[in-house]
């Protein structure tokens, strides 16, 4: 099992050398970030000071050793715009991404699975119809429209028609609380407010992966001679789905829950831009137009490391979840 | 001694959207305490769905026909409530399937899946209720039951695996046992191994078995009667060694036939010409007057099964040819 997480960590840290070159050589590609930052009024003098404290003047290699060295101290460079540590620009915002990613998955889960498992052993009732017909349209509505639409019901429509109909709020993380230097909404009654129409949007996609997948996984399940096994054995019925039939559903379904989180955390810029959710999505846009190299490739970094032990996670989570799984066989 | 099972006019159809399929359709037998009854009949030929039938275990679009009568034990089994069959199976009246890869739920422990049958018809603790499926484990010859407890199926070979389910089966003292072609999948020595603890269990304990399968041969070594089933319905009905030595139905005649042996080594096989006729499509009169070699006009109309010699029943007009 060591050897098996020790060998995972490794193939990590190869695949963040390939991607800070990747990155590195990609931005250094597209232009230069002093013309993007300092006004065009400035002299060619002053622009040259500029490069010189960036250390833009040296040749690109020169440049990626000199970054490689600081971050095997632990030091990724400050951002060109901020000033501030990189490191400490993206941590400062990672939380909120990685709360309202939590939330949505936590949120479709809730209800993208019993909707699944329902659809999945009563295939032909009209709930199962609509569950699945509602699931295409979860599939396809982009994510910005669903963001929008859901501010001008639940943050303008419904609270100026109906009297007393609570207000959700449309931007921002609301009140939050520190846990261990963590800001995290989720703690407060406020926070919790904000977090719900965002969490939403996001949740809807994926809920509805969540029931097909779930109700096609069912539909395989079932006939299954040991279903028909559990049945012979007098088990309630309550039993042989939340038992027999659940804990195989479950196998792909984490697969699933672990790809969807990551993309969600890496990918959720539409949605936080829609809420202005104070998230490190859109942090990386803006770093990526003004060239804001050390931003994007300690963004990438982090993604990297992230995506890594996610997978690790899933992969132990299966590992728990169908015996059949042996770590150890594939480490060797 | 009265029976343990007694089977009346049973009719399970399939309602699909091609037509009724009448898979079971008049089917009647008894099982005494203690004795073992063979099921002999192709792929589709109900074997399979009667063995369902009586554990109320018949998915829609199948379903137990108006008319139809299961008694065991003097109750009852097409009036009674769902939860009522659901205490019966299990405890009473326990199955074993054909492929032991499949019958055990691949991501739970043995333990969990032995427990929770203990569980699901008496109230016990989890520690007496492992201690009974520890006793079932050693009962069906499985060597150190507390390590094997603790696996999961994938661990087992297909013959332990068909023991945990024979185990599981009697982990209530059953008063009847449906085995669904247990051994079809397995080796021929460890077939011979399961028939054998199959029979000593129903000697010992005075469990009736129905023993469901396609192969005569197993059958002939194990069973005290053997019904023959063609097209839904019993053809032949009678004790073994009637049944083998003396059939009276032709298709009992060929299925015996074409069993090879030391005598057919060099001719040809036998067979039964033709195929199985489709359950949607059910000729009327005798459903197997197109392949039978004696087929007379009168076939055109149904036979019933009729008592030919003492205890021994077939359905044909021409038994006694």
């Amino acid at each position: 099992m060591i050897v098996y997480i020790v060998r995972r960590l490794m193939q990590a840290a190869l695949v963040m050398v390939v991607m800070s070159i990747l990155v590195f050589v990609g931005i250094y590609l597209i232009g230069d970030p002093v013309l993007m930052m300092i006004s065009p009024d400035a002299s060619e003098l002053e622009r040259e000071a500029v490069r010189r404290a960036l250390h833009l003047d040296l040749p690109m290699w020169r440049q990626y050793l000199l970054f490689v060295n600081d971050a095997l101290h632990g030091n990724f460079g400050r951002s060109f715009l901020a000033g501030q540590p990189a490191m400490g620009l993206i941590f400062e915002r990672f939380p909120a991404t990685l709360e309202l990613a939590f939330a949505s998955l936590v949120m479709s889960l809730a209800i993208g699975l019993p909707m699944g498992v329902y659809a999945g052993l009563r295939p032909s009732t009209p709930g199962s119809k609509a569950i699945m017909t509602g699931s295409i349209l979860g599939f396809s509505l982009p994510n910005f429209w669903v963001g929008l639409m859901l501010i001008m019901v639940f943050a303008v429509m419904l609270p100026d028609l109906i009297p007393g109909w609570p207000r959700l709020p449309a931007s921002g993380r609301g009140a939050t609380v520190d846990v261990l230097g963590v800001p995290l909404s989720f703690l407060t009654l406020d926070g919790l407010r904000h977090l719900l129409l965002p969490a939403i949007t996001l949740s809807l996609y994926k809920g509805a992966l969540i029931v097909r997948l779930a109700r096609a996984t069912a539909r395989e399940v079932l006939p299954m001679d040991y279903v028909k096994f559990a049945r012979a054995k007098g088990l309630s019925e309550r039993r042989i789905v939340g038992v027999h039939v659940l804990k195989n559903i479950m196998i792909p379904i984490a697969t699933v829950s672990g790809l969807e989180f990551g993309q969600t955390v890496a990918f959720a810029v539409v949605t936080e831009t829609v809420f202005s959710w104070p998230g490190v999505g859109k942090l990386l846009i803006d770093s990526i137009l003004l060239l804001d190299r050390p931003v994007v490739v300690a963004y990438l970094v982090i993604i990297v490391f992230f995506f890594v032990v996610l997978n690790l996670v899933v992969d132990l989570l299966y590992s728990v979840l169908d015996p059949r799984v042996r770590l150890e066989s594939r480490a060797t | 001694m009265s029976a343990t099972l007694s089977v009346r006019n049973l009719r399970t159809h399939f309602f699909t959207k091609e037509g009724v399929a009448k898979a079971v359709d008049g089917v009647d037998f008894d099982v005494a305490p203690g004795e073992i009854l063979g099921l002999v009949g192709e792929s589709g030929s109900g074997k399979t769905v009667t063995g369902f039938s009586i554990l109320g275990l018949i998915d829609p679009p199948g379903r137990i026909v108006e008319g139809s009568s299961i008694r065991f034990n003097g109750e009852e089994l097409t009036a009674a409530s769902p939860e009522r069959l659901r205490a019966i199976r299990g405890a009473a009246i326990a199955m074993i399937f054909q492929d032991p890869m499949m019958t055990l739920n691949p991501v739970l422990r043995v333990d969990t899946q032995m427990i929770e049958t203990v569980q699901a018809h008496v109230k016990v603790s989890a520690a007496e209720a492992r201690d009974r499926a520890r006793k079932a484990l050693v009962q069906v010859g499985i060597p150190s039951p507390d390590e094997r407890l603790r696996a999961y199926p994938h661990q087992f070979s297909g013959g332990m695996r068909q023991r945990v389910a024979i185990a599981i089966a009697l982990l209530h003292k059953p008063k009847l046992i449906v085995a669904d072609e247990p051994t079809t999948a397995l080796d021929v020595t460890i077939q011979g191994q399961i028939l054998f603890e199959a029979q000593r269990l129903c000697r010992e304990s005075g469990t009736a078995m129905i023993w469901v399968t396609h192969d005569l041969a197993v059958v002939a070594g194990l069973a005290d009667r053997i019904a023959v089933m063609y097209a839904g319905r019993i053809v032949e009905l009678g004790r073994t060694a009637d049944v083998i030595e003396r059939p009276m139905h032709p298709y009992t005649k060929g299925l015996i036939g074409s069993v090879p042996s030391q005598n057919t080594r060099g001719h040809r096989l036998a067979q039964i010409p033709g195929m199985t006729p489709s359950l949607l499509r059910l000729p009327a009169g005798c459903a197997f007057k197109a392949r039978c070699p004696i087929a007379v006009d009168k076939c055109n109309e149904m036979p019933a099964l009729e008592e030919h010699r003492p205890g021994h029943w077939a359905r044909c007009w021409r038994a006694a040819a």
